[in-house]
């Protein structure tokens, strides 16, 4: 198959298009401004909607609106703009409307730098806004992964109607690489009949609605939603694994720290240390059955979690190993991307602590 | 075979475009091939740069650490990178702007004046391309006819007179360094 050069950003658009999105709705961001800039051009083309919105919190709340009509639907920002749109996420949660919603993370907190980082795991995984609520969220490493991601992710908007998010680093947004486009096959036809599309012969109009003033339709309601959560952390969990099978010391991480751990493991083995990587692929919900069973194997001796922040999936990673082997951390933050030589040396150090 | 190249000038000498050649030129060779740019406010004015790394494997970590060989189109380009290219590695030198020779002895560097080369051809915007012709007649990491048929299909239609300038540019720097 023809592999074809393409720029992060663009990647993420075009695939977001031949998934079937076509409503985009955004406000400009370093580093993720050559999403809106692609998609101002290539939506209309494909017959689709875009909106360079007066603000984040417009933008949000027309991806809310599109997402009502059963569109698929999308928007992006970067980290202090995802901020701003954390409102009209969690309702999008609790009015159960589909959504992707792309963060091109960069330094923080605050306005922060224009650099890769990924200081919004937190965020991202724990539902960034009010009240009890999950995104599933995927991390691609490589431009192939991003493409075929978007694909899960419009999938698993619609199969659950719940917002999803793909969490990348500004370096995958900006980098070029090689992609090959497949066309995938998807037989599974997702239920529209909630939409506000016109009421199509039924006795009244669907609502669409995240208020439930009643406290005890409230509760009923967080328990459907939780319901839903359920099905997705048994269904939806996703990872990849590298040299785990003989692994001594397993690094763990996502985004462009799994690339960089992943040449880094190849050094690492070079030098007669036998290392692996385990890259979640869904920060949630989150590989940690994987992880615990790795934990309990008898030839692994640590973990080691690399991270572009000060350590936040390194709390997934301990709640997943527990007290069953040591948990190191290496992390740079505010747009500095670690080497491949800092994280030998860190896996090194972890090394020699516990062998 | 994996090489690691940084590509470093002035914003507007063509720097992100010749490091997208090579990553192209490199697809086109059925390598695997990652171009990361220096993103940041160094943009403005100052110098950019990008990493290719060309690979015929996997390529991981897209960030080049110690740089086999460097383009220096400005001298604030040689300043910064030439203490961190590998030692053995070899770095190519704008020698029309940049008037400093290298001043490490384990590295090799190569000369080419190619503003002034590009400003005989009568566009000094093909500038990048003598470099490119010298980088790849000196090191044969892609070949010049992939580069050149890469030309021909980015400059079709309304371009087309271009073809031939690029080309021809691209042919000075080999034969410069042949």
């Amino acid at each position: 198959m023809k592999r074809e050069i393409w720029k992060g950003s663009e990647a993420i658009s075009e695939a977001a298009i031949r998934c079937g999105c076509r409503g985009f709705f955004g406000y400009p961001i370093t580093p993720q401004n050559e999403i809106p800039e692609y998609m101002s051009y290539r939506m209309p083309q494909a017959g689709g909607v875009f909106v360079q919105a007066e603000s984040e919190l417009a933008a949000i709340n027309m991806v809310y609106g599109a997402a009502a009509s059963g569109i698929r639907v999308m928007t992006s920002s970067s980290s202090p703009g995802i901020s701003l749109k954390q409102e009209g996420i969690s309702y999008m949660a609790g009015a159960q409307l589909p959504a992707v919603i792309v963060n091109v993370m960069r330094g923080s907190p605050g306005l922060g730098s224009i650099q890769p980082a990924q200081g919004d795991y937190y965020q991202a995984t724990r539902g960034g806004g009010n009240g009890d609520y999950r995104t599933v969220t995927l991390a691609p490493a490589t431009l192939q992964d991003a493409v075929e991601l978007m694909q899960d992710a419009f999938d698993i908007a619609d199969r659950y109607r719940n917002p999803v998010m793909v969490l990348v680093d500004g370096l995958i947004a900006q980098m070029m690489e090689p992609v090959v486009w497949k066309e995938r096959e998807t037989d599974e036809a997702f239920d529209k009949s909630w939409t506000a599309s016109g009421r199509q012969g039924r006795s009244r109009n669907n609502f669409i609605t995240s208020l439930f003033i009643d406290a005890s339709i409230c509760e009923n309601h967080n328990e459907l939603l939780r319901k839903k959560y359920t099905a997705m952390e048994e269904r939806e969990c996703r990872w990849k694994e590298i040299m785990t099978e003989d692994a001594e010391i397993i690094l763990v991480a996502y985004g462009t720290p799994s690339r960089i751990a992943e040449t880094a493991v190849g050094v690492l083995r070079e030098q007669g240390i036998k290392a692996g990587l385990l890259r979640p692929v869904s920060l949630w919900p989150f590989p940690s059955p994987r992880l615990k069973e790795l934990a309990s194997q008898s030839h692994v001796k640590a973990f080691l979690d690399v991270e572009m922040s000060m350590g936040q999936m390194l709390d997934d990673v301990r709640l997943a190993v527990a007290e069953r082997k040591p948990v190191m951390f290496y992390g740079r933050t505010g747009g500095m991307i670690p080497s491949v030589s800092e994280v030998v040396k860190a896996a090194c150090e972890a090394y020699e602590e516990v062998k | 075979m994996r090489k690691e190249i940084i590509l470093a000038g002035f914003g507007g000498q063509g720097i992100m475009s010749m490091g997208k050649n090579l990553v192209e030129a490199g697809v086109k060779e059925n390598l695997e091939a990652s171009w990361v740019p220096s993103y940041g406010p160094e943009m403005r004015g100052g110098t950019a740069n990008c990493s290719v790394i060309l690979s015929d494997k996997p390529i991981g970590a897209p960030l080049v650490e110690t740089p086999e060989e460097v383009i220096a189109m400005n001298r604030p380009s040689l300043l910064k990178f030439e203490p961190e290219t590998a030692p053995g590695g070899t770095v190519f030198i704008n020698s029309s702007i940049i008037a400093d020779k290298i001043s490490r002895k384990d590295i090799d560097a190569v000369y080419i004046p190619c503003d002034d080369i590009a400003k005989e051809l009568g566009n000094i915007k093909v500038s990048n391309m003598v470099m490119l012709g010298a980088y790849i007649g000196k090191t044969g990491t892609v070949k010049a006819e992939t580069v050149k048929e890469m030309i021909r299909e980015t400059f079709s239609g309304k371009k087309e007179s271009l073809i031939k300038l690029n080309i021809e540019a691209l042919d000075r720097g080999i034969r410069w360094v042949g």
